[in-house]
């Protein structure tokens, strides 16, 4: 019980710290003050992180990505991260997070937990089926493809840069396309692009399960890179398997989508950042207590206003 | 080493340098001692003819292709350039030096394949994991444990004339893990190792796989750093 709440306190107290208050993306918290409060009752909460299907038939997809490599990458793999998920933070600090929550805390600044490669890879399975559609491929378009000739030099340019990306993750690893908007290294991870120009679109890959999200980065598009994801339908061949996800099987429509999610969630950001910087100067003026407010969540601040 | 070997030989090569190029130097896929399909029913003929003609074959190709880009960038002293090419010279010389050890480390049950280990060697295991079962779980253990890509190995620390376990991320051999450590037993983790026969299920292959380990070839090697005193 005593270590019941210790935890709890500890999480909550270090959730703001580690600056993840300041993404809009997604609260880290299903509900900040409910789950609180919860973990000092007397009941168990019991973790259940869903195994999230695919928007489609897993046959689908075919003949580009069959019916066969869904049933075990969905149905084995991806199922089996989110069982181990489950059993790893189920009554632990983590349990009560939101999936993309978990995934934060548990990278740790790269120093990861044990529950970090399950999490990631329920969370980038989600990603991915979602990244893909019946009748996908082809060219995007609107803002997207605004966005890509303008950061790429081209829509050719860009799926050069990705299929580069892709097959050069040596070993496991994923392939992203992702809108950066940070500049530096962010309070959870050593920025890999940190000088690169802000609020742009890049291509990133990344090792075995780590995610964008983690250098707090908006994820648009994912490929799966590790071997099981074609080895049924390609063998060994993963330059095809690249090819065939970006000509037949991307929907940008969703990748679409989740730009304009992000170019908001970014904006929204961008004006929390500059009320906390102002507060933060008001604060100054008299001096002593500007270290205090910055670091408080934000429902508290809320609090203090009114 | 290779590296070495270039220099080296960049420094006495004359005339010859144009038109050779690095023909000489070029590591060829070495050939099997058994059959694709020899190692049925532990692993497929299928797997191990991808394995070997498809994966072993480009960790080859682009290892020899890398070393090319080294040595030109070598005779240009273009530093930027040498250093850009570590990564695919360690990965594909890790998965040229890792796959040519796996080949040896199979064999197939009529050539002695899971034959327990004698003599010193053996006598090493019991006394240090308590019985081969013991070691076998370990590296089954371990070997499931490992995320993503990579190896499990039974090693010898040649300085303390110790055997351990260790695993390695993606391709990295398993000197990369100690300057000392001598590699005896490697197994494969990779799903490509796998995937076709055992999908997603990485501990049915390991547990499998022992059946066609050439534990002989580990005793030989292992004979070799720790010669047997009687
Ligand atoms: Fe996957
Ligand atoms: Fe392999």
């Amino acid at each position: 019980m005593a270590a019941t709440s210790t935890a709890s306190l500890l999480t909550c107290a270090f959730l703001p710290r580690q600056g993840f208050s300041e993404s809009t993306r997604s609260p880290v918290w299903k509900n900040k003050q409910k789950q609180c409060k919860r973990r000092y009752g007397p009941q168990v909460v019991t973790a259940k992180i869903e195994l999230k299907p695919p928007p489609y038939m897993l046959n689908a997809l075919e003949p580009h990505m069959s019916k066969e490599t869904l049933e075990y990458h969905w149905g084995k793999h991806h199922r089996g991260y989110v069982d181990n998920l489950n059993k790893q933070i189920v009554g632990t600090e983590l349990d009560g997070l939101t999936l993309e929550g978990v995934v934060l805390v548990s990278y740790n600044k790269g120093d990861i937990l044990p529950a970090f490669n399950n999490a990631a890879q329920t969370w980038n399975h989600e990603f991915f089926w979602e990244s893909m559609a019946p009748g996908g491929g082809g060219k995007p378009s609107g803002d997207l493809l605004k966005l890509i000739n303008r950061d790429f030099g081209s829509f050719e340019a860009f799926v050069e840069e990705f299929k580069l990306a892709a097959t050069s993750q040596f070993g496991s690893g994923w392939a992203w396309l992702a809108y950066k908007a940070n500049r530096l290294d962010v309070g959870n991870a050593v920025n890999p692009l940190p000088t690169e120009e802000d609020k742009k679109l890049v291509v990133v890959k990344s090792p075995n399960a780590v995610n964008p999200l983690v250098w707090d980065y908006f994820p648009l598009l994912t490929i799966d890179v590790w071997e099981h994801s074609y080895y049924i339908d390609f063998e060994n061949r993963r330059a095809e398997y690249i090819s065939t996800f970006l000509e037949k099987l991307v929907s940008w429509e969703t990748v679409s989508m989740r730009l304009e999610i992000a170019k908001s969630r970014s904006t929204e950001r961008d004006k929390e950042a500059e009320r906390k910087r102002r507060e933060e100067e008001e604060a100054n003026l008299p001096g002593g207590e500007a270290t205090e407010m910055y670091l408080e969540s934000e429902g508290e601040e809320s609090e203090a206003e009114t | 080493m290779a590296f070495r070997t270039l220099v080296t030989k960049k420094s006495v090569r004359s005339s010859f340098e144009q038109i050779r190029g690095l023909q000489t130097t070029a590591f060829a896929l070495p050939d099997l001692d058994y059959d694709y399909g020899a190692l049925e029913p532990a692993i497929s003929g299928e797997i191990m003819k991808l394995h070997h003609q498809k994966h072993h074959q480009a960790y080859v190709t682009n290892y020899n292709k890398a070393l090319e880009q080294l040595d030109a960038a070598v005779s240009k002293s273009d530093s930027t350039s040498i250093a850009k090419l570590h990564t695919a010279l360690k990965f594909n010389g890790g998965g040229h030096i890792n796959h040519s050890i796996f080949w040896k480390n199979l064999a197939p049950v009529t050539e002695g394949g899971g034959e327990p280990p004698k003599g010193s060697f053996g006598g090493a295991i019991d006394s240090q994991f308590g019985t081969l079962e013991a070691l076998v779980q370990k590296m089954n253990a371990e070997g499931a444990a490992l995320q993503g890509s990579g190896w499990v190995w039974l090693g010898l620390d040649k300085e303390l004339k110790r055997l351990v376990v260790e695993t390695t991320a993606n391709q990295d051999p398993l000197v990369s893990s100690g300057a000392n450590l001598v590699p005896l037993l490697g197994i494969d983790v990779w799903e490509h190792a796998y995937y076709l026969q055992y999908k997603n299920v990485r501990p049915d292959y390991l547990k499998n796989i022992w059946k066609v380990i050439n534990w002989k070839f580990a005793g030989e090697v292992y004979e070799k750093e720790c010669p047997s005193t009687g």
